[in-house]
C-alpha cells in the first residue's frame, strides 16, 4: 500500500516540479458559453486570453518577477516533404527551455538574435523529429508549414508522459508534440487573428498569447506573486478568459494529499495490526490452556515463571514473525504486479519491509505478553491437576 | 550437611484450603522426620491429604503453618524462584499418568530438568543417554511418547527425575496406570534406586505396593494415623 502510495505522489511531484517550483503559470482560456453570450455574434471575431499588455503590467507592476515567457499556440500541420505531423506550433521566446526545464537533446534553440530578426527557425519535439526525419538528423533541414519553410535548429528532449501532462487538460492533447518558433516569427506569420474549424463552421478567434510563465526570484514569494497576477488579471479582464495556475500550489496540494493518503493508510495499517494482535493473542491463549499441564510439568522439573515466560512469547513472536515473513514477500510482490499489470509507479523504500517485519515481531511480543504472563503465573498443582 | 540430621523434616506442618465461607483442613499438623536413603510408602484412605503432603514435599506448596526443612534449608521462607530452584536440583518428580512432554522424544524428556539447571546441550546429552540406558531404554532414545508404552514411559519420567541426582524421589501411584507386569518391572527399578542410596518417598493405597518399602506412614484425616518400620 505504501509502495504504492509513494509511487502515485511520486509520478504528480514530478510532473509538478517539471513546472518549476518558482513559475507561475498564465493561460487562455476560451470563455465558458453562458460568459460568450455578451459578446456573441455570430462570425464575428471572438476575442479574448491574455494580451501583451497583461504581461508588460505583470513586469511593471509585481515585485519579484524575473522572467516572463510569452507563447502562442497554433495547431498545424507540419511537413517535410510528403511527410506530415499534427503539432502545436508554439512561438515562444529564447529563453523558454530553462525556464520549462525542457532541456534541448541536439542542436541549440533559436537564439534572442533569431527572435529579433524574426527568422524561420525552429526547435522540434523529439517525437515529431523522428517522424518527420526517422532516418537522418533533422538539424539544418527544413521543414513546412503551410507556404513556409523553417529551418530545424535544434531538437527537444522527450517529454516524459508526466511532463507532458503540464497542464492537466485532455490527454488528446498531451500526445501532440510541440514546435517551438520564436514570437516575432509567430507574430508576422500568423498575425493577431487564428481561424478554427469547429464542427464544420468557421470561427473566428483572436488571441494574442496564450500561455505565459512568470518566473519569480524567490521560492517563497510564489504564492503571494501569484496572488498579485490574480488580482491584476481580475481588474483587466471582464470575462474569466484565462486559468492561473501555479506549480508550487499544486504540489502542496499533492503533498496535503499524501499525508492524508499515509494517514489513511497508515490507519488502515494500525488497525490490521491491532486486529493480527489480538489474533495472536487468542491462538496463544488457547495455545496456553492447551498446554496447562506442559506448564505444570516444567515448572515441577525446575522451570521459573521467567522461564515459562519467555517460552511462550518467542513462540508468540515466531508466530508473529513467520506472519511478518509472509506480509513481507506480498507487501514486495504486490507492488511489482501492480507496476507490471497497471503500469503504475510504485515505491518500495528500503524501511518500509524492514519496518514491517519488526513491528509484527513487535506486535508478537506485545500481544503475546499477556498469554505468556498468565502462563507463568499459574499454580503448579493446579495445573498439573489440569484435565 | 550433618548425615544424622534428617533429609525431610516436618514440623507441626498444617495445610488448610478456604473455599469461600469453609475452611478445608488437609493436613493438621504433621510431624515427620526422613531420613536419607529411606524407602518410606505414605498410605491411607482417599481424601486424607496424602497428595496434599507430596506436594508439600515437593515444593509445589508451601504449609499454611509449621516448618518443613529439606536438607536443612526451611522452605517455608522461600520465594517462587528458589522453589524452582530446589525442585530442579534437588526433588525427582515420578507421577501416575508420567507427565512426559508430548512434542518431545525421550533423551528430550530426559533433558528438560538439566535445561533449567543452565547445563551445556552437551552435557546434557551425556548425562540423557546414561540415564536412558540405566533404564533399560538405550534402543528408543528418540521415540516420542505416544510411540512407547506405559512402562516404557514411566521408565522415561524415572530417568528425568535422577536426571539432576536429586536428594529425593517423589512418587505418586507410580504404578497406578500400569498392569501388573510393568508395575513390578517398576518397583524393581525402585529397589535398586534405593540399594544404590536414593531416597525414596511414594504415595499409593496399594498395599502391596506399599509393602515394597520399608517404612509405611499411615494418615487419617490429615494426622498421622500410624509410622511403622520393617
Ligand atoms: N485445592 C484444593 N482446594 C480445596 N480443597 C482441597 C484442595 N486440594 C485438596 N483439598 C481437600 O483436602 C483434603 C485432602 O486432599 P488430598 O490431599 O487430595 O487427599 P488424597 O490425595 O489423600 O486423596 C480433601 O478433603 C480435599 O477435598
Ligand atoms: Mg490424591
Amino acid at each position: 500500500m505504501l509502495a504504492i502510495g509513494e509511487g502515485a505522489s511520486y509520478e504528480a511531484q514530478e510532473q509538478i516540479k517539471s513546472l518549476g517550483a518558482q513559475n507561475i503559470i498564465i493561460r487562455s482560456v476560451k470563455p465558458s458559453e453562458d460568459q460568450k453570450v455578451t459578446t456573441q455574434q455570430n462570425n464575428s471575431t471572438l476575442d479574448y486570453g491574455i494580451k501583451y499588455e497583461d504581461i508588460s503590467r505583470i513586469q511593471a507592476t509585481i515585485p519579484g518577477v524575473v522572467t516572463i515567457v510569452p507563447a502562442r499556440v497554433m495547431r498545424e500541420y507540419v511537413w517535410n516533404i510528403t511527410v506530415r505531423v499534427d503539432a502545436e506550433v508554439v512561438g515562444t521566446v529564447s529563453w523558454y527551455p530553462t525556464m520549462r526545464n525542457h532541456r534541448v537533446a541536439e542542436g541549440r534553440f533559436f537564439s534572442e538574435i533569431d527572435q529579433l530578426a524574426g527568422e524561420n527557425v525552429c526547435a522540434l519535439g523529439s517525437e515529431m523529429a523522428r517522424r518527420l526525419f526517422p532516418m537522418e538528423t533533422p538539424l539544418g533541414k527544413a521543414v513546412r508549414i503551410g507556404s513556409q519553410y523553417y529551418r530545424v535548429v535544434g531538437v527537444m528532449e522527450p517529454v516524459s508522459r508526466a511532463k507532458g501532462d503540464d497542464t492537466g487538460q485532455s490527454s488528446a492533447q498531451q500526445s501532440v508534440d510541440r514546435m517551438f518558433i520564436p514570437l516575432s516569427t509567430a507574430k508576422q506569420r500568423y498575425g493577431e487573428i487564428l481561424f478554427k474549424n469547429r464542427s464544420g463552421s468557421f470561427e473566428r478567434e483572436r488571441v494574442a498569447l496564450h500561455e505565459v510563465t512568470v518566473k519569480v526570484d524567490d521560492p517563497s514569494k510564489v504564492i503571494g506573486v501569484s496572488l498579485a497576477v490574480k488580482d491584476l488579471m481580475e481588474r483587466n479582464h471582464k470575462k474569466k478568459d484565462y486559468d492561473v495556475v501555479v506549480p508550487l500550489e499544486l504540489l502542496r496540494q499533492k503533498e496535503k494529499t499524501k499525508r492524508i493518503f499515509n494517514i489513511v493508510l497508515g490507519s488502515i495499517a494500525a488497525i490490521s495490526l491491532l486486529v493480527g494482535g489480538i489474533g495472536i493473542m487468542n491462538i496463544m491463549l488457547a495455545n496456553v490452556t492447551e498446554r496447562t499441564r506442559e506448564i505444570g510439568i516444567r515448572r515441577a522439573l525446575g522451570a521459573k515463571q521467567r522461564d515459562i515466560t519467555l517460552q511462550f512469547l518467542i513462540e508468540a513472536v515466531l508466530l508473529s514473525g513467520v506472519g511478518g515473513a509472509l506480509g513481507v514477500l506480498l507487501g514486495v510482490a504486490i507492488p511489482f504486479a501492480v507496476s507490471a499489470l497497471a503500469d503504475m509507479k510504485t515505491i518500495i523504500t528500503v524501511w518500509s519491509p524492514l519496518a514491517a517485519f519488526t513491528i509484527s515481531a513487535l506486535v508478537g511480543v506485545i500481544f503475546g505478553l499477556y498469554p505468556a504472563l498468565r502462563a507463568a503465573k499459574m499454580d503448579p498443582v493446579e495445573a498439573l491437576r489440569h484435565e | 550437611m550433618n548425615p544424622l540430621q534428617p533429609i525431610v523434616s516436618l514440623q507441626s506442618v498444617r495445610r488448610s484450603y478456604s473455599l469461600g465461607d469453609v475452611v478445608v483442613e488437609a493436613l493438621r499438623g504433621l510431624t515427620l522426620d526422613i531420613a536419607a536413603g529411606e524407602y518410606i510408602a505414605i498410605m491411607g484412605p482417599s481424601g486424607c491429604g496424602k497428595s496434599t503432603l507430596l506436594n508439600l514435599l515437593g515444593c509445589l506448596d508451601r504449609p499454611t503453618s509449621g516448618r518443613y526443612l529439606l536438607g536443612g534449608t526451611d522452605i517455608s521462607s522461600l520465594d517462587d524462584d528458589s522453589l524452582s530452584e530446589i525442585r530442579g536440583r534437588r526433588l525427582g518428580f515420578i507421577f501416575q499418568s508420567y507427565n512426559l512432554i508430548q512434542q518431545l522424544n525421550v533423551l528430550e524428556n530426559i533433558e528438560v530438568p538439566l535445561f533449567y539447571q543452565g547445563r551445556s546441550d552437551k552435557e546434557a546429552r551425556e548425562i540423557a543417554i546414561g540415564l536412558a540406558k540405566r533404564v533399560g531404554l538405550e534402543k528408543r532414545m528418540d521415540h516420542k511418547p505416544f510411540e512407547l508404552s506405559g512402562g516404557q514411559q514411566q521408565r522415561v519420567a524415572i530417568a528425568r527425575a535422577l536426571a539432576s541426582d536429586p536428594l529425593v524421589l517423589l512418587a505418586d501411584e507410580a504404578t497406578g496406570n500400569l498392569d501388573s507386569g510393568s508395575g513390578r518391572e517398576i518397583l524393581g527399578l525402585f529397589d535398586e534406586l534405593n540399594a544404590a542410596g536414593k531416597t525414596l518417598i511414594m504415595v499409593t493405597h496399594d498395599s502391596s505396593v506399599g509393602e515394597r518399602s520399608h517404612r509405611i506412614v499411615r494418615l487419617r484425616d490429615g494426622q498421622l494415623e500410624s509410622d511403622n518400620r520393617r
